[in-house]
C-alpha cells in the first residue's frame, strides 16, 4: 500500500526536472549556493531543466554513494533522537522558546537578501512580493510569538460550577511533543517558518519537510535552521517521495500539512495509524462573486491583486472563478483589461512583476487546461505563453462549460473563468454544487446579499470587498473546511494547534455529598437530581429534608 | 449511575439552552488601526451532517452528550449506540424520533457490519468513542473524505495516592478512590482509577482504609447489595477473568477476587503489586479489578506514568503542592484532577478529552459546540480606502513604503512618504 501511496506523492507534488534535479534531490548538501541576481533590473533569461515523469522505482536504484539516503531506519532515529530532547525538557522552558523564537528573527533580519534571492530563483518571486507575503508576513508572526508567549503560556483559569463544589479549575498548554510540518512549494518560506514558529512556541520538538519543488528555498531553510536553531531539537530533512514517506511512517504526537487534497489524505491515513492528530491546510476553487454597485475600479484591482500579483495565482486563497451577471460582465471585462494593462504593461510575459509557473509539469497542467475542447474559444483576454521561461499571460475566460476541467480542478494558476448568472443569488448555488473552498470573496456593497453570502456559504474564510488579506490577520484563525483543510493557525492559533490543553481541576476536602457513594438509596437519589439542576432552591429544599417529588 | 449519565445530561441540556445564543454569535476579532476601516470577526457554522459513534459503558451519556453539541452546532445527526448495551440501543432509537426532528436526527442500530457501512459514507465529522484499535480504524476511514474527527479513547489512568494524616481527609479520598473505581460501572469507564501508585511505607495503611471502606459501601456480599454494576457480557467477563488468571497476578490478590459467571459478576478485587509485564498491567483493565503498585518514593510515580502511554486523566492524592506542580508539569495526560476522580466529567468549563493514545479532540460544555462547528474566518473592507502601493508595477517607493507599513513603522511610513527615507 506504500508504494501505491508512494507513487501517487510523486504524481501530485513530483519532483521536477529529470535525472539530473531528483540526484540534487538526494544530495542536497551539494547543491551549490543560488548566483547572487540583482534585483529590480532586467533578468537573464532563466535556466531550468526539461522534465519528465520519472517512476519511484527508478529513484531507488540510482547510485548514492556520497551521501546516505534518508530512509525508515533514519528517519526512526531522528524521531528518537528528538524524543529523547523533547523528554528531557529541553523545549518545555519559556527561556528556550524564546531563544529559538528570537534566533528566527534575527535569520530572518540577516538572511533577507538570502532569502529573497532563493524564491526569485524558485519563482521568479518579483521583490516586493517576496517581502511582503513571505519575509514579513514570516517576521511579523515571530515578532507577535515573541511578544505574546508570556501570555499563552498561562494556564486558563476555569469557571466551576455546584456540580463540583468544591473545587477550582483551570486549563494548562502543553506541547504535544515531536511534531512533523510538511511545506509546500508556492509560499516556500513563509508556510515552512510560520508553522515551525507556532511549534516551537507551543514547545515542541520540529522536523520540517519543506517541499522539494522549490530547492533554493529548501538547501537555504536547512542551511538557516542549522545555523540558527537549537539542532537538538530542530531538524530540516530535505527530499521528495521517499523521503516523506519514511517520516510518515514514524509516530509523531502532531502533523502539520500543507499542500493538495489528495496528498492530505496520504498524511491523515499515515496518521490514523497512530492516532496522531493533524491539521490540514490544503486548496480549493476560491469563488469571487462581483456586484454591480461597487466601485469597479477598486474591486477589479483588490481581484488582480490577489490573483496575479501573487505568485501569479498559485495560491491557495487566490481567485479561482469569478461570477458575475451576464448585465455587468463587459463592464467587467472591460475594466479587468484596463487594470491589467496598468499592472503589468501590453505584454505581461516580460513584466518582471509577475512570477512564473514553478516547473514545467505545473505549466504543462495549465496549457492543457486552457487547450481543451470548449475551453480555448473561450478565451478574451490573454492566453499567450512561453514555455521558455514558464510564463503564462493573465488569462480571461468567460462562460466555460461546468464539466470542464478547469472548472473542476483547482486552477492554481493564472487563469481565470468568468461565470455569468441571470441574478447573483444564482451564485450560491454554483458555489455550494463544488466543494467548500478555502476562502469565498463578495464585492458588494448590498448589505442583505453579504449576510446571506456569509450565512450560505461555506468556506474556511471569507472576504467582504477583498482578496487574499484576511491571510495577514492574525487574530483570525486561517484554515479550511471540508475538501479545503482542517484545523487553523496565525496568531495564537498556531500555538493553540500545537498545544495539548489539558483539563486540571482541584477539588477540596471541605463539604461532601455522601449522596455520591453505595449503599444507593431513593433519598440520595433525589438530592442528586437537585444537586445536578443547579438550582439553588431546591438544593436547599432538598438538603433540609423537603423535595418536591 | 444517575450523576454520570441523567444528572450530567440534563445539566448539559440546560446549559446549551441557556447559552445557545452567545454560542451562535460572532466573536468580534481586533484588528490593528493600520486596517481601519475593515472589520474582522469569528463566524461559528454548522458543519453539515455529522456521524456520533458511542460506547456501552455509559450508552445514554455517551451518545447523548455529543448529541446535544451536535444539534446545538446546527448539524443534522446520525447517532450509532452501541450493540453491547442493547436495551439502551433501542431505547435511543425509540424516543429520540418522538422527541426530536425526525429529519435531521436518526438512530441507526447495529453491529460492526453497520458500522463499517457508515464509514463508507462521506460526513462532515465523525465523533467516535471507544477503545484505540477501533479509533484507528475510524480515522482511517475518515481520511478518505478528509473528514475531521474527535477521538475519545480510554488508557490506564492512574490515581497517585500521597500519604494523609488527617482520618477525615483519609476517608474522603477513599470514598472518592473507591467511588472512582467500583462505584462506576464497576470500573468499565474510560475515565474509571485503573490502578494505584503509592509509596510502600504507606501501602498497607491504604490497603487497610481500601478493604474497610469497600466492605462499607458494597457490603459484606457485593453480589447481593446491588451496589455495583455488572460486567457487561461475557466476552469482557472473560477478558477479565483471564487477566487474574495468570498465576503470578492471583497470587497478588489481597481482597475479593470472587468471580460469578452466571451473573456476569466480579467482586470489587484489590491486587498488591502484580508483575508490570503482565496483561492486568500493560492493558486497560476497563473492570473492577484495583492494582496497587508500590514505589520508593512517591515522586516515582512521574517516571512510572511518564514511561507508559498518555492516560485520558491522572488522579492526585494529595495536598503536597509540590507534587500538584510537578504532576501537572511534568507530566502529560488528558486531564489531571486533584484529590478526586471521576467527577471531572460533571464540569462543563473545562474540555474533556484525551491525548496521544488517549485520544484528541475535545468536549463538554461549549466545547461540545466548537467541536461541531466550523469558524469561519470573516474579514470587511471598504471600497473607499486604498493602499494603493499593493499593486504592481513594483518600484523602491512603493517597497520602502510597504516595508514601514507591514512594521507598523508609522514614523517610518511618513518619513518614506515625503521622501525623507529611502529603501535600504
Amino acid at each position: 500500500m506504500m508504494r501505491t501511496l508512494s507513487l501517487e506523492l510523486f504524481h501530485i507534488c513530483s519532483v521536477d526536472g529529470g535525472y539530473t534535479r531528483s540526484l540534487r534531490n538526494q544530495f542536497p548538501k551539494q547543491r551549490n549556493p543560488p548566483l547572487p541576481i540583482p534585483v529590480l533590473k532586467k533578468r537573464k533569461r532563466l535556466r531550468f531543466t526539461h522534465s519528465s515523469f520519472i517512476c519511484s522505482a527508478t529513484l531507488a536504484v540510482m547510485p548514492d554513494e556520497k551521501k546516505k539516503v534518508f530512509d525508515v531506519e533514519s528517519a526512526a532515529s531522528l524521531v528518537k533522537e528528538l524524543r529523547g530532547s523533547f523528554n528531557a525538557g529541553k523545549t518545555k522552558s519559556y527561556e528556550w522558546r524564546i531563544a529559538q523564537l528570537k534566533g528566527i528573527e534575527k535569520m530572518i533580519d540577516e538572511r533577507e537578501k538570502d532569502i529573497i534571492e532563493a524564491l526569485h530563483e524558485d519563482l521568479s518571486k518579483p521583490e516586493l512580493e517576496a517581502f511582503v507575503s513571505e519575509v514579513s508576513m514570516s517576521k511579523g508572526a515571530c515578532k507577535l510569538a515573541l511578544k505574546e508567549l508570556g501570555h499563552w503560556m498561562k494556564p486558563e483559569k476555569a469557571k466551576t460550577s455546584m456540580t463540583t463544589y468544591p473545587s477550582s479549575a483551570e486549563i494548562v498548554s502543553e506541547p504535544l511533543g515531536v511534531v512533523l510540518v510538511i511545506s509546500t512549494w508556492n509560499y516556500p518560506f513563509l508556510l515552512s517558518i510560520d508553522p515551525v514558529i507556532g511549534a516551537i512556541a507551543a514547545g515542541n520538538a520540529v522536523v520540517l519537510k519543506p517541499s522539494e519543488i522549490a530547492p533554493a528555498i529548501s538547501t537555504l531553510l536547512s542551511k538557516l535552521l542549522e545555523e540558527y536553531l537549537d539542532n537538538s531539537s530542530i531538524r530540516v530533512v530535505e527530499g521528495a517521495v521517499a523521503e516523506t514517506t519514511a517520516l510518515l511512517e514514524q509516530k509523531w504526537d502532531k502533523i502539520f500539512y500543507t499542500g493538495s487534497p489528495r496528498v492530505g489524505r496520504i498524511v491523515m491515513a499515515a496518521a490514523a495509524k497512530h492516532l496522531t492528530p493533524v491539521t490540514l491546510e490544503l486548496g480549493g476553487k476560491c469563488p469571487v462573486v462581483v456586484d454591480s454597485n461597487v466601485n469597479l475600479q477598486v474591486a477589479v484591482r483588490r481581484i488582480i491583486a490577489g490573483k496575479w500579483a501573487c505568485n501569479n495565482g498559485q495560491a491557495c486563497i487566490a481567485p479561482d472563478y469569478v461570477i458575475t451577471t451576464k448585465d455587468f460582465a463587459p463592464k467587467l471585462i472591460d475594466v479587468l483589461r484596463h487594470e491589467l494593462e496598468e499592472f503589468f504593461g501590453k505584454n505581461p510575459i516580460e513584466s518582471e512583476d509577475m512570477s512564473r509557473i514553478v516547473s514545467v509539469q505545473h505549466f504543462k497542467r495549465l496549457t492543457r487546461l486552457l487547450d481543451e475542447d470548449e475551453v480555448s474559444d473561450k478565451i478574451i483576454i490573454g492566453g499567450q505563453r512561453d514555455e521558455n521561461q514558464l510564463k503564462i499571460a493573465p488569462t480571461i475566460l468567460v462562460d466555460v462549460p461546468e464539466d470542464t476541467e478547469i472548472m473542476k480542478e483547482e486552477i492554481f494558476g493564472p487563469l481565470l473563468p468568468i461565470l455569468t448568472v441571470e441574478n447573483l443569488e444564482e451564485s450560491f448555488d454554483v458555489i455550494n454544487s463544488k466543494s467548500k473552498p478555502l476562502a469565498a470573496y463578495l464585492f458588494s456593497e448590498n448589505k442583505q446579499l453579504q449576510k446571506d453570502f456569509v450565512n450560505n456559504i461555506s468556506s474556511g474564510g471569507m472576504l467582504i470587498n477583498d482578496t487574499i488579506l484576511h491571510l495577514t490577520v492574525s487574530s483570525l484563525p486561517f484554515g479550511g473546511v471540508g475538501e479545503s483543510g482542517m484545523g487553523s493557525y496565525h496568531g495564537k492559533f498556531s500555538f493553540d494547534t500545537f498545544s495539548h490543553k489539558k483539563a486540571v481541576l482541584y477539588r477540596g476536602f471541605t463539604g461532601e455529598s455522601p449522596a455520591r457513594y453505595p449503599p444507593y438509596t431513593p433519598g440520595k437519589l433525589k438530592l442528586l437530581k437537585t444537586l445536578t439542576s443547579g438550582n439553588i432552591v431546591s438544593i436547599l429544599l432538598a438538603l433540609l429534608g423537603f423535595s418536591k417529588d | 449511575m444517575f450523576i454520570l449519565q441523567v444528572g450530567t445530561l440534563s445539566k448539559s441540556v440546560n446549559l446549551a439552552l441557556s447559552s445557545l445564543k452567545d454560542w451562535m454569535s460572532s466573536r468580534k476579532a481586533k484588528l490593528p488601526i493600520a486596517a481601519f476601516p475593515s472589520t474582522a470577526e469569528v463566524f461559528p457554522e454548522p458543519l453539515g451532517l455529522v456521524l456520533i459513534i458511542s460506547s456501552w459503558n455509559l450508552p445514554f451519556g455517551l451518545s447523548l452528550e455529543p448529541v446535544i453539541g451536535a444539534i446545538a452546532a446546527g448539524n443534522a445527526v446520525v447517532l450509532k449506540p452501541s450493540e453491547l448495551a442493547p436495551a439502551s440501543s433501542s431505547l435511543l432509537a425509540k424516543t429520540i424520533p418522538t422527541y426530536l426532528d425526525k429529519k435531521a436526527v436518526k438512530v441507526i442500530e447495529g453491529g460492526v457490519a453497520i458500522g463499517e457501512h457508515l464509514l463508507c459514507c462521506k460526513w462532515d465529522k465523525i465523533f467516535f468513542t471507544g477503545n484505540a484499535r477501533v479509533g484507528r480504524i475510524v480515522m482511517t476511514a475518515a481520511a478518505n473524505y478528509l473528514t475531521p474527527v474527535t477521538l475519545e479513547l480510554g488508557g490506564k489512568c492512574p490515581a497517585i495516592f500521597d500519604s494523609f494524616s488527617s482520618s477525615w481527609d483519609k476517608e474522603m479520598v477513599i470514598k472518592r478512590v473507591l467511588g472512582g473505581k467500583f462505584g462506576t460501572c464497576a470500573g468499565q469507564a474510560c475515565i474509571a482509577i485503573d490502578y494505584i501508585l503509592v509509596q510502600e511505607g504507606f501501602a498497607p495503611t491504604l490497603l487497610e482504609l481500601l478493604r474497610n471502606m469497600t466492605k462499607k459501601m458494597f457490603g459484606e456480599n457485593p453480589r447481593e447489595t446491588q451496589s455495583m454494576a455488572r460486567i457487561i457480557n461475557k466476552q469482557h467477563f472473560l477478558r477479565l477473568k483471564n487477566l487474574l488468571d495468570d498465576p503470578s497476578v492471583q497470587s497478588s490478590i489481597v481482597h475479593g477476587g470472587g468471580m460469578d459467571e452466571d451473573n456476569l459478576f466480579i467482586e470489587p478485587t484489590i491486587l498488591m503489586n502484580p508483575p508490570l509485564k503482565a496483561s492486568i498491567m500493560t492493558d486497560e483493565i476497563f473492570g473492577p479489578l484495583l492494582p496497587i503498585i508500590t514505589l520508593k518514593k512517591i515522586e516515582d510515580s512521574i517516571e512510572f506514568i511518564n514511561s507508559r502511554p498518555k492516560a485520558l486523566a491522572i488522579y492526585v492524592f494529595t495536598k503536597n503542592e509540590t507534587l500538584k506542580r510537578r504532576i501537572i508539569s511534568e507530566t502529560s495526560s488528558g486531564s489531571v484532577t486533584f484529590n478526586d476522580a471521576i467527577i471531572q466529567y460533571a464540569a462543563d468549563t473545562i474540555p474533556f478529552g484525551g491525548v496521544g493514545e488517549s485520544g484528541f479532540g475535545r468536549y463538554h460544555g461549549k466545547f461540545s459546540f466548537d467541536t461541531f462547528t466550523h469558524e469561519k474566518a470573516i474579514l470587511r473592507r471598504s471600497l473607499l480606502t486604498e493602499f494603493w502601493f499593493r499593486f504592481p508595477p513594483w518600484n523602491d517607493f512603493k517597497l520602502a513604503l510597504t516595508k514601514s507599513a507591514y512594521s507598523f513603522d508609522y514614523f517610518g511610513f511618513l518619513l518614506v512618504l515625503l521622501g525623507l527615507k529611502k529603501n535600504s
